[in-house]
């Protein structure tokens, strides 16, 4: 459902994304892993068509994010990391624009924005002003915003930074319940997270994925963030588990 | 086009939610009341002092339009030269820098579209401004005789000039974050177009390419009274390609 090849972004000589590959299946929950700086955001506005990348390419059901992108961008649902929210509209006038945008049909919208406020719990918040909102309903309506054309594909970057405990549980309650056939990409730096709701982890450093691997696949008696850990240091840049561990040893080492 | 509705739908609404048109739309119209109270005074007086004179035959050469309407639009288009950009500096300015900017570039829309919904809401505010002003010549009418013809021509004059305006504050706005970068350059290109035919020497090639492109001499034809065709293709040009640019640097964001 998507597929990217041998993706990279460069600014100038600093090469923010380099030859990255990852494929995530249709119906799949993909956890995008990495440090703050790695390359995850640039990654994910790539895929979404909001920056080109310098090489490779980006597949979103079959069409290419840079020639094909307006077909492209109609199967997508974004959230990016800052919700793109308009201060002064109200929550249900918002999705309004956003349904009408994202190419549903005017017959459609109302039951559209109905369906999402009642998704993601807007429902006391419809009438309010969404530069009135707290952090944690604004993060709902940037949910809500990403959903409303029903999309099959929804890139979410780090969805639940900056909530509180029973928010985060919510949002990610929330997006379990989004899966079925919809293929979701989060990205994100909280590790629980991706071993609670994703199929599939990727994870990236310094702009190079360093693993990509299905949850289920990883060796058994790891935890995630010795996985995570493991695959930073291989790449020289965190100290940690030693690099001359297998993750199998290490997962061994544990089952004792 | 159901995009470019929505956008402009949207962004008007916007409008009349900010203070900042308020504000323009209070400080033009008071500004342009006082114009056309110090011009009609004057106007006034100067009848007195010919009458007074003995002078009777000069009154058939004093008229309203000439007198009070005419320097009125001259007045009110330097109001607009320095409001104008005030207006239209967040047009794109402030989605970036809100990281609303994201969501329409990844939303299935024409960056056609994007441009043309902000400029027909602009168009709608300033036409509505300009509209407002009008309550000045129905004063005239109601109490005096002046040629409605050419007042009527001066006011399409100045809405032209108005859209223009704003077409290049567009342009402006788009190529930055930074709204008061905006504001400034779209009031120094504007100023430009307005002095423009200065350095020209008359008589020659390049002199007369420089007078066609100076603004005050295609308003000035039309306050006379005088709707020429080349007036309205010259305003509509400048319209176009402030547009085009707009587009192009708004497109530019994909290719970087």
């Amino acid at each position: 459902m998507i597929e990217v090849k041998n993706l990279t972004k460069s600014y100038g000589s600093f090469i923010a994304v380099n030859d990255i590959s990852f494929k995530a299946e249709r119906g799949q929950i993909l956890g995008f892993l990495g440090p703050n700086g790695a390359g995850k955001t640039t990654t994910m506005r790539i895929i979404t068509g909001f920056m080109p990348a310098s090489d490779g390419t980006v597949l979103i059901d079959g069409l290419d994010i840079f020639a094909n992108s307006l077909e492209a961008r109609r199967r997508i649902g974004y959230l990016p990391e800052n919700p793109p929210l308009y201060g002064d509209m109200r929550v249900v006038q918002y999705l309004r624009f956003v349904a009408k945008l994202r190419g549903v049909r005017r017959s459609e919208v109302e039951a559209a924005v109905e369906h999402v406020v009642n998704t993601c719990g807007l429902a006391e918040m419809a009438s309010r002003i969404c530069g009135q909102l707290s952090k944690g309903y604004r993060q709902r309506v940037g949910l809500a915003q990403a959903l409303i054309h029903n999309p099959p594909v929804l890139v979410l970057d780090e969805p639940t930074i900056g909530l509180d405990p029973r928010q985060i549980h919510e949002i990610r309650d929330l997006i379990q319940g989004l899966s079925g056939d919809r293929t979701i990409v989060l990205s994100t730096h909280i590790l629980p997270e991706v071993s609670q709701i994703c199929d599939k982890v990727v994870i990236i450093n310094d702009g190079r994925i360093a693993l990509e691997e299905k949850l289920s696949e990883l060796p058994a008696g790891t935890s995630l963030e010795e996985v995570f850990l493991h695959a930073i240091a291989k790449e020289g840049h965190l100290p940690g588990a030693t690099s001359e561990e297998t993750l199998e040893e290490v997962g061994a080492g544990h089952s004792d | 086009m159901r995009n470019t509705l929505t956008i402009a739908a949207k962004e008007l609404q916007g409008y009349f939610v900010q203070p900042v048109a308020y504000v323009v739309l209070t400080v033009f119209l008071l500004l342009a009341g006082y114009f056309f109270f110090a011009l009609l005074h004057q106007f006034d007086e100067m009848i007195q002092l010919v009458v007074m004179m003995g002078q009777a035959d000069q009154l058939a050469q004093m008229n309203l339009n000439t007198r009070v309407i005419d320097p009125l639009l001259h007045d009110l288009s330097i109001v607009l030269l320095i409001v104008m950009p005030a207006l239209t500096m967040r047009v794109f300015a402030e989605e970036k820098r809100v990281g609303t900017y994201e969501l329409l570039l990844t939303a299935p829309v024409r960056t056609g579209e994007i441009v043309l919904g902000k400029f027909l809401a602009t168009a709608a505010f300033v036409l509505i401004m300009v509209g407002l002003a009008w309550i000045f010549p129905l004063i005239l009418i109601v109490f005096g005789n002046p040629e409605v013809g050419v007042m009527f021509a001066g006011y399409l004059g100045l809405a032209l000039l108005a859209l223009a305006f704003a077409s290049v504050g567009l342009f402006t706005s788009s190529l930055t974050q930074n709204q008061i970068i905006a504001a400034t350059s779209s009031f120094g290109l504007l100023i430009l177009l307005y002095v423009i035919s200065w350095i020209g020497d008359a008589g020659t090639v390049s002199g007369a390419v420089l007078k066609y492109l100076s603004l005050p001499d295609h308003f000035s034809t039309m306050t006379r009274g005088v709707i020429d065709t080349t007036d309205l293709v010259f305003f509509l040009s400048v319209i176009l390609v402030a547009l085009f640019l707009t587009q192009r640097s708004v497109e530019s964001a994909r290719w970087r």
